[in-house]
Formats: C-alpha cells, structure tokens, sequence
C-alpha cells in the first residue's frame, strides 16, 4: 500500500463523512427538538438535487446555489407545516409513521415528476476543479466538504450556545410546555430548526452529488437511513456528535470497500449501530438521560 | 336486526366476489369478442425503468406494424395489456398475476432478469408462452417451457467480451462486480472463465452493493492495481458514476461493459468521460434499414415518443429485441393456428422463421432460447455509439 493510495481513500473517506455529517445535523437536531425522527429527511436531500438540476438550466451556478437552498428550506418546512405540525398533541409514533409516509411519498413524487433514469447533476466549474499532485488526483468539492462541514459545526455550535434563539431552541428541547409558558413561540423555533436542518441538506447535497454526478429517486433513502446512524452513533440531539458519527460512518465504509469487502460495507454501518445501542445507547457524545424516580 | 343485516350484505358480497374469482380464472386464456389480450410485462419505473421505456415503445410499434393476428380464418385484433413491474421482483409477481388474471393468450417482456425469473413460474403454471426481450440470464427460461426469448444469454457476452478484450491487445483486466446483481455477476463469471482461459490475467476483482453511489474507493483500487482495462458489465444506473468519478479520479482505463450500456443516456449523463466506452449489443442501427427508417418514422411522428425514448430517434438493440418478441410471439400464434397456450408454446419450440424481424432469423433450442453466434460491438466515438465490429463466439 503506498502513501498516495492511503492519501487518496483518505481524501474519498472524508468527503463522502463531510456530506453525511451535514444530514446527520438535520437528524439529530429535529430529534432534539421534536424527539421525533424525520425519516424524510434523506429524501428531502435527494429532491434538493433535483433542484439544482432544474435551477442551473434558467439561472448561473451563483444564483442557483442560493436557489436550491431556499427551494430545499420551503419544502422542509411545508414538510413539517402539513405532516408534522397537526399530529403535535398526537404520540411520537404517529408522527414518526407520517415522516414514513411523506419519506415513500417524496420518493414516489421523485418517480413520476422526475422518471426513474438517474438525471445528471449539473458540473459547477469552481467545485469541479481538479488537482493534481503526484499520483494522487482530487476535485476541490473533495476538498471542501470536510472543511465547510467543520465551519458550518462551528457556526451551529455558536449559534445553539451563544444567542437567545439558541437559548431558545434549548429550552424548547428540555421542555416544550415550559418553554411555552416562558414565552417562547414554540412552533416558530420548530420551524427555524426544519430551516437550519434543510440548509445543511440543500449544502450536503449539493458537495454529495458533485462529487457523485447522478440523481435519481432513491437516491436518498440509503444515505438517508446511514446517516440517522451517523446521528446515533454521534449521540442523537448532540451537533457535534452527528458530525463525529458522519465522519466515522463515511471513512469506514471507504475503509471497509477498499479492503475489499464492498459486500458488508452498508451492514457494516448497521452492526455498528447495534453495538453503539448495546455498549453505549446515549452515543458517543450524548447526555446520559437520567431517570427522576 | 342491524347486524344481521350487515352480516347479510357481507356474506353476499364474499360471494359475488368468489363468484368473480371463478369466472375470471375460467375465463383465463379467452378471447373478449374479436379482441385477444397479449401482456407487456415491462419495468415502467425502477432502477430500469428507462430501458423498459425504451422496449415499450418498440412494442407498441409492433403492435402498430401487425395490429391483427389470424386464427382459423378469423382476425383478431391484439390488444395490448401494460404492466409495469417496477424492476421489482415482488411487484413482477402481482404484475405476472394480473396478467393472467385478464385472460393474456401470451406476454411479451421484460428488460431486466431478476423480475422474469421472478415472475416465469406463474407464466409457465398458467400455460402463457412468454418472450422475454433482453432478460440475458440463463435462468429465466432453464427449466421454464414456457419462456422463450429473443435476446442471447449473459455466458455468450461475457464470452464475446473477452474475445474482444484479449483481441485487442488487453492481457490484464479489472472487473467490477454487483454484488446479488444476477446479470453482472452472470456476465462477469463467464468474462473471467473465457479470458483466463484466453490466457489473460484478471489483476483485480472489485465488487460493489446495489444501491451504491460511491465508488471511489473500488475505483482508486482498480487505479493502483494498474489494470488498463476495466469489465464492468452493471446495470446502466451505475455507468455515469462509475465514468464520472472515474474521470474525478483521474483513472483512464479502456471501459468494457454489456448490452445495458448500450444507451444514448450514457453520452448525456457521461459526457466526454463516456468516450472510448466499449459495449456489445443485440442490434445495431444500420443492420436493417426496413426496420430502422419504419420505426424512426413512427418515433417521429408523436412528440412524446421522442420524449420518451430520450428526445431522440436513435435505434438500440433493446428496441430490436423487443419488436421481434412480439412478432415471434404473432407468428407463433398464427403457425400453431390456435389461441391455446400448448398449442403456441409447440409452434415456438418448433420455429424456424426469418422474415418480417429486426434482427432474425429465428429459431428456439431445447430451452427456449434464440439461436444466435454474432454480437454487433459499438463504442463511444466523440460522443456518438458507432458500430464497431460484429464479434463471434468460437462454437
């Protein structure tokens, strides 16, 4: 094995974590919120690449980035506005079997809007430059995933521990009705949680299907499911530990593919959750819930 | 008093239903007036919803082309019957049973495997002759009387692959492999036997799930291990990714793969990354003109069949295929002079037909499958499929 081979699935590993860890956010935010989880999420993911499809035929790379992100924010809060908010009083199964619903719904829409042939993502030119050095051959959206994943963390983390709407967002969190008779506009912290969530999709998708080429209705559904893993793993509800878990889920199944056992690499992921449920249910960085007795 | 009533109605109901049942099921095989009923059991949507698509269309033309069967000096008009089995092999089921359950006299399809082995028993247990069109597995009509098909199986392309490969001066070859994928794993099975056995050396055998998207690392694999040419046989879904993060990769490797990248798709997902791509496939535009200039009129004169068959009038082998299972079934039904399935499934075992196809002539061995030796090879020229070579199995 030499160097350049290791640098270059080491470069593969960390782009395909820095997409999943921008997903694996959505997850585990709208966990923490709703504890609910937002099964549509990877497919929200998936029609925000056909967004972009659609975008760059009217409009240049710079207007159509922003595009696709307001695109992505609109559908997930329609999302949550028509499927989720009426069942608010409902049991969290109810509103789990609806996110269900809307998941097989989106993919069904993707199916016949769009046709089952996998459609190709748009090249921008300034995430598709490739360098080369030596043997070892890297676009910058390689580059740059791990990199904008890390600043966006950053961003989130502030933004969750520093200002009143993260205050806000806290509370909501710990306690809904509390925070209600606080003050706090609950729905409207909801709302801005399913908005941060899409942004970080619409981007995730955007630095995934360059790198990727095609978009086609299921596209999203085993990212999607692997990176709800990735917020397991990481801790659901904890920002920083769905990064780590994207991180750990995308470098091992580059690990585990370039070793030669493509054949486990999707239930490696699984088995992993398994074990992260048996050894350590509260993830790697979560809050240990404690039982009031 | 209101329950018993309901009890009544719904006891009533079970049996109006079972009623509908038994009438339906004897009436399986029968002719609706002067109209017979002949299954299209095609993938519409799914992972091959673009080839089914594709096949449709040609099968429509068929049915344009010989609108009206002749059976004992009566003229039937055929009906088609469509659906649409998802590329999925639990919908290819209840797809196949629909079909009998309307009664077809025979099924033309599909595109894909996996979906008619699924569903060739219940075409076989209900005596429907069926021809599959580029269904290339060997199992879809081993130990099925009833399926017959126009295409050739995935041993005889991997074979004529390798014969290529190893003609044109390549000795060390990596193969990509979808793993539970019966025709890639089908194709690349045979491609390693006939090229090993050639004398050349597979020096890397890469596998990958279905449903993946990310194939960078079996792709730096194939670049470090050096190989100069790269079998890759897989469903057309996977061609652009694995072109495209190819070309990211910056692996450039003489691409070989089957029938299913033989699409026009692949030049506009691909773009230049698809040049210098090597497929084989059933026909290849220009190999009967008849054929060629008939069905580019009639994808012409409709819009929404251009659309449909990607906004172009380009001829691929699937559409050939296709359009001679329909007319093989026709003449099938004509020959045996009989709308009984025995009867037909005789008639085909028997056939020995060449005019009026395609790519004919015809004729079935003892397992149903069309007789054939040739391959027609295209490649990728500056973005244009171009018919390279017609290369032979050695018998």
């Amino acid at each position: 094995m030499t160097l350049s081979y290791f640098i270059q699935q080491l470069l593969n590993g960390l782009s395909l974590g820095g997409a999943y860890a921008l997903i694996a956010i959505g997850y585990t935010m709208v966990y923490g919120i709703l504890r609910m989880i937002n099964f549509a999420h990877g497919d929200v993911f998936m029609m925000s690449g056909y967004f972009m499809i659609y975008a760059i035929t009217v409009m240049p790379w710079n207007i159509a980035i922003p595009a696709v992100i307001i695109g992505t924010i609109l559908l997930g809060t329609l999302i949550e506005r028509v499927a989720y908010k009426p069942l608010r009083s409902a049991p969290r199964m109810s509103v789990m079997i609806s996110a269900i619903g809307v998941s097989y719904l989106l993919e069904n829409l993707a199916n016949y809007l769009f046709t089952a042939m996998p459609q190709s993502y748009p090249e921008i030119s300034i995430l598709k430059h490739v360098y080369t050095f030596g043997s070892i051959t890297v676009s910058r959206v390689t580059l740059l995933a791990p990199i904008l994943t890390i600043i966006l963390t950053l961003v989130l983390v502030l933004l969750v521990n520093k200002t009143k709407l993260g205050m806000a967002m806290r509370a909501c969190s710990k306690d809904q009705d509390t925070a209600r008779i606080m003050g706090i506009k609950v729905d409207n912290i909801i709302t801005i949680t399913f908005v941060i969530g899409c942004t970080l999709a619409a981007i995730g998708s955007i630095l995934y299907f360059t790198d990727r080429n095609t978009v086609q209705p299921y596209s999203g559904s085993l990212p999607g499911l692997k990176c709800f893993v990735a917020a397991v793993i990481g801790g659901i509800g904890n920002i920083p530990g769905a990064v780590l878990g994207g991180f750990i889920v995308g470098i091992c199944q580059i690990v585990i593919t370039a070793t030669g056992y493509s054949v486990f690499s999707d239930a490696f992921t699984f088995v992993l959750l398994i074990i992260i449920l048996f050894v350590k249910p509260s993830g790697f960085l979560g809050e240990k819930a404690i039982e009031k007795v | 008093m209101k329950k018993r009533l309901l009890a009544i109605l719904m006891t009533t109901a079970l049996a109006a239903s079972l009623i509908g049942c038994s009438a339906n099921s004897s009436s399986s095989a029968s002719t609706d007036g002067d109209t017979i009923k002949i299954g299209v059991f095609e993938p519409k949507t799914g992972e091959n919803g673009g080839g089914g698509a594709q096949e449709e269309l040609a099968i429509e033309y068929a049915n344009s082309v010989r609108p009206t069967v002749t059976v004992d000096g009566k003229e039937y008009k055929v009906e088609l019957d469509w659906q649409d089995n998802q590329s999925d092999k639990t919908v290819a089921v209840t797809a196949a049973q629909k079909l009998i359950s309307d009664g077809a006299v025979g099924v033309v399809g599909g595109y894909g495997s996996g979906v008619c082995i699924a569903a060739g028993s219940y075409f076989a247990d209900s005596n429907i002759p069926t021809i599959g069109t580029s269904c290339t597995n060997a199992n879809v009509t081993l130990g099925n009387d009833y399926y017959f098909r126009t295409c050739y199986l995935d041993p005889f392309q991997g074979e004529i692959m390798a014969n290529w490969a190893y003609d044109n001066g390549y000795t060390e070859v990596a193969t990509i492999d979808n793993v539970g994928n019966e025709y890639t794993s089908g194709l690349v099975k045979t491609f390693t036997d006939s090229f090993t056995a050639l004398g050349g050396k597979i020096i890397d055998a890469e596998t990958f799930q279905t449903n993946e998207s990310d194939f960078k690392a079996i792709l730096t694999n194939i670049k470090n291990s050096g190989a100069k040419a790269v079998f890759a046989p897989t469903d057309y879904l996977y061609a652009p990714l694995l072109l495209n993060q190819a070309a990211d990769l910056g692996l450039s490797v003489q691409w070989i793969a089957g029938d299913t990248w033989y699409s026009n798709v692949l030049i506009q997902d691909a773009g230049d990354n698809a040049n210098g791509v090597v497929a084989d496939t059933f026909y290849a535009e220009g190999g009967n003109s008849e054929f060629d200039t008939g069905f580019k009129e009639w994808l012409q004169a409709d819009s929404s069949r251009m659309t449909t068959n990607l906004d172009s009038d380009a001829i691929v082998g699937n559409h050939a295929v296709a359009y001679d299972a329909y007319m093989v079934l026709m003449d099938a039904i004509e020959s045996a002079n009989s709308l009984d399935g025995a009867a037909i499934r005789e008639a085909l075992s028997s056939m020995n037909a060449s005019d009026g196809f395609a790519c004919g002539p015809y004729s079935f061995d003892q397992n149903g499958d069309a007789v054939k030796d040739t391959s027609y090879i295209c490649g990728i020229d500056n973005g244009e499929w171009k018919f390279q070579s017609e290369e032979k199995v050695s018998k």
